[in-house]
């Protein structure tokens, strides 16, 4: 494994009694794009923080570059930092504000004015109509782009992103989040970006860390992560997923209200009787036999959900409730509520939850 | 409504003649120097006065002084307490109202027993020390003023968040104080600097007691000594403070806009 460029080691913060963020240990290698996902009060916002400078670790260490920064200001950090609330200056334009970095570098000024125009370049403004423009005279999504820019202008080593298309409509947060991901590739500069919207971070990240209550709960690939739960608590963050309690049987079968199926892998540590928790995405579940599917239960539907192009059918199996999607076909009118049905999955899908 | 509307007219109109006749009064008398006729004759009388031109350019210069002073002392105070250390907001607006509490004249008499030739730090041994020591207590009276008005320029902006973005470009507090806090509360400070201008130019009892040749003691010697100058002396210090809240009204149309969240 190639050295990481920022290495983030054994690093905890408390206030006080209360402790935000456990041991958290991650490398991130140069030019990747790692997201930082969980909900509120996590601790994500926390370790960005810390690495950002603005707050100081009560234990470990953070690494840029080889370099032990955890003792550095922040302002002696070189890193770029784009906030969920824009931040631009007020009394600054638009230039003025990409060109801030800089000119406190004390960069000549025919440079920052070059710079300037690169980076308007980049984020697709025109330096012409945008560059002598106050903040208030922008919308929000073109806000948030020159903050990505004035971040970006110094060359920073590490971009770093606190949420910053949460205040931004839903239309105009998917579009950036593609023209982040693209900037950020064009460039090849280490990121972290830190949310609490699963779709965002599937669909941006190289890797995803998953955190919960200070603590990181799973790293990985958007696919494993939402493939591969390491967790419950993943399990239930990422994606919808449907946990079904079952108890494992004497054939190595295991038991769901009246149905029993083959797992693919034998589960270790458990033996015949102890409960299991399983996990099922709803996108795995076929309404009656699918080819493939190995494993089939008997239900009753419990509610239908019509969303247009797909039908969310949820169906009672013993003491659980499991959601299914069936797209929708004009041709075949919905189940109705209390119809008895069979449900198939294959075994492979189904996941052990820790 | 329309009876409410009929009483609040009333009640503004008796207000404004109660405030307006002793004006336009004190306005009409110092036109009738020349016995017969409307003329500028007091004004002049004043404006060519030597005493008028010395005492006037001090307390301009100390109102300058006062202003410098202030801004240094009340900017990076309110900008720290709000970002760092939120909890004692209260205690610095008690201390600041304290001016308002204590009268001047109890202010002053302090100063004399505290800096006296014979204490510690002599500052009333010369005329540069007295000086200092009157511009400092000029701070004090207009602490209520200027703090309030840099503490709701500081509102408006979002400091934290603006302190750390300059802070991620490299920016050290000094700068971020010159080049980001400062000019986006310069209504704000401007605001305070109009209304500290307008008290140094009518301040009389700490320039009195410490025997400084200020604006305020020259109005009451003229007031006991002439008739129809001191009536003009009154008018003129009018003007300065209605030009200076007229200025205020006017820099608060050229502060920045706070950046709408969303279009």
């Amino acid at each position: 494994m190639p050295e990481p460029f920022l290495s983030i080691q054994h690093v905890r913060k408390s206030f006080g009694a209360t402790t935000v963020v456990q041991d958290f240990n991650l490398d991130v290698e140069a030019g990747e794009f790692v997201s930082f996902l969980g909900p509120s009060g996590c601790g994500k916002t926390t370790v960005l923080r810390m690495v950002a400078g603005f707050e100081e670790p009560s234990a470990g260490r953070i690494v840029i570059g080889g370099k032990d920064v955890t003792a550095l200001k922040p302002n002696q950090r070189n890193i770029g930092m784009v906030f969920q609330a824009y931040a631009l200056f007020p009394n600054l334009t638009v230039a003025q504000n990409i060109g801030f970095g800089l000119k406190v570098a004390g960069v000549p000024k025919a440079e920052i004015d070059s710079r300037v125009a690169e980076m308007l370049d980049i984020i697709k403004l025109p330096a012409g109509e945008f560059g002598n423009r106050y903040p208030y005279q922008l919308s929000g999504g073109q806000q948030q782009r020159i903050a990505l820019a004035r971040a970006l202008a110094p060359r920073p080593k590490v971009l770093l992103l606190d949420e910053p298309l949460s205040a931004l409509d839903a239309k105009v947060r998917v579009s950036l989040r593609e023209e982040i991901r693209s900037i950020q590739k064009k460039l090849g500069i280490t990121t972290i970006f830190v949310t609490h919207d699963q779709e965002e971070a599937l669909s941006i990240s190289d890797r995803i860390v998953v955190m919960y209550g200070g603590k990181v709960e799973q790293v990985g690939a958007a696919f494993e992560i939402y493939n591969r739960p390491a967790t419950r608590f993943v399990a239930g963050f990422v994606g919808t997923l449907n946990v079904l309690e079952g108890t494992l049987g004497p054939a190595g079968k295991v038991q769901l209200g009246s149905g029993a199926f083959s797992l693919r892998q034998e589960p270790e540590g458990v033996r015949a009787g102890d409960a299991l928790s399983l996990a099922l995405r709803p996108e795995a579940i076929a309404l009656g036999h699918r080819e493939g599917n190995d494993a089939m239960l008997s239900g009753e539907i419990a509610d239908v959900h019509f969303l247009g192009s797909v039908i969310r059918v949820r169906v009672r199996v013993g003491d659980s409730i499991v959601s299914l999607d069936t797209f929708n076909n004009p041709a075949t009118p919905p189940p109705q509520i209390g119809d008895h049905v069979e449900i198939s999955f294959s075994s492979g899908d189904v996941l052990l939850l820790n | 409504m329309k009876i409410n509307r009929i009483w609040s007219w009333l009640f503004f109109g008796i207000g404004a003649l109660y405030f307006i006749f002793p004006l336009v009064s004190t306005a009409e008398f110092s036109l009738k120097m020349r016995r017969g006729a409307y003329t500028l004759d007091a004004y002049w009388t004043v404006l060519a006065d030597p005493r008028f031109q010395q005492t006037f350019t001090y307390s301009v210069l100390m109102a300058l002084a006062t202003i410098a002073f202030g801004v240094l002392l009340v900017v990076p105070t309110a900008y720290w307490v709000r970002l760092k250390l939120p909890r004692w907001r209260p205690v610095l607006e008690f201390v600041t109202l304290l001016p308002l509490i204590i009268p001047p004249i109890v202010i002053v008499f302090g100063y004399i027993r505290l800096y006296n030739t014979s204490s510690w730090l002599p500052l009333t041994g010369s005329a540069m020390g007295t000086n200092l020591l009157l511009m400092f207590g000029y701070v004090i009276l207009s602490l209520p003023y200027m703090y309030r008005a840099v503490d709701t320029g500081l509102r408006a902006i979002d400091v934290a968040t603006l302190t750390e973005a300059a802070q991620s470009l490299g920016a050290g507090w000094i700068t971020i104080l010159a080049r980001v806090i400062l000019p986006n509360v310069a209504v704000a400070v401007l605001s305070g600097a109009f209304i500290t201008f307008a008290i140094v130019i009518g301040e009389f009892v700490m320039a009195a007691l410490l025997n400084r040749p200020s604006f305020g003691p020259y109005m009451q010697l003229l007031g006991a000594n002439r008739a129809y100058e001191p009536a003009a002396l009154a008018v003129i210090a009018f003007a300065i403070t209605w030009g200076c809240m007229a200025l205020i009204q006017f820099v608060s149309k050229f502060a920045p806009r706070a950046p709408g969240a969303q279009h």
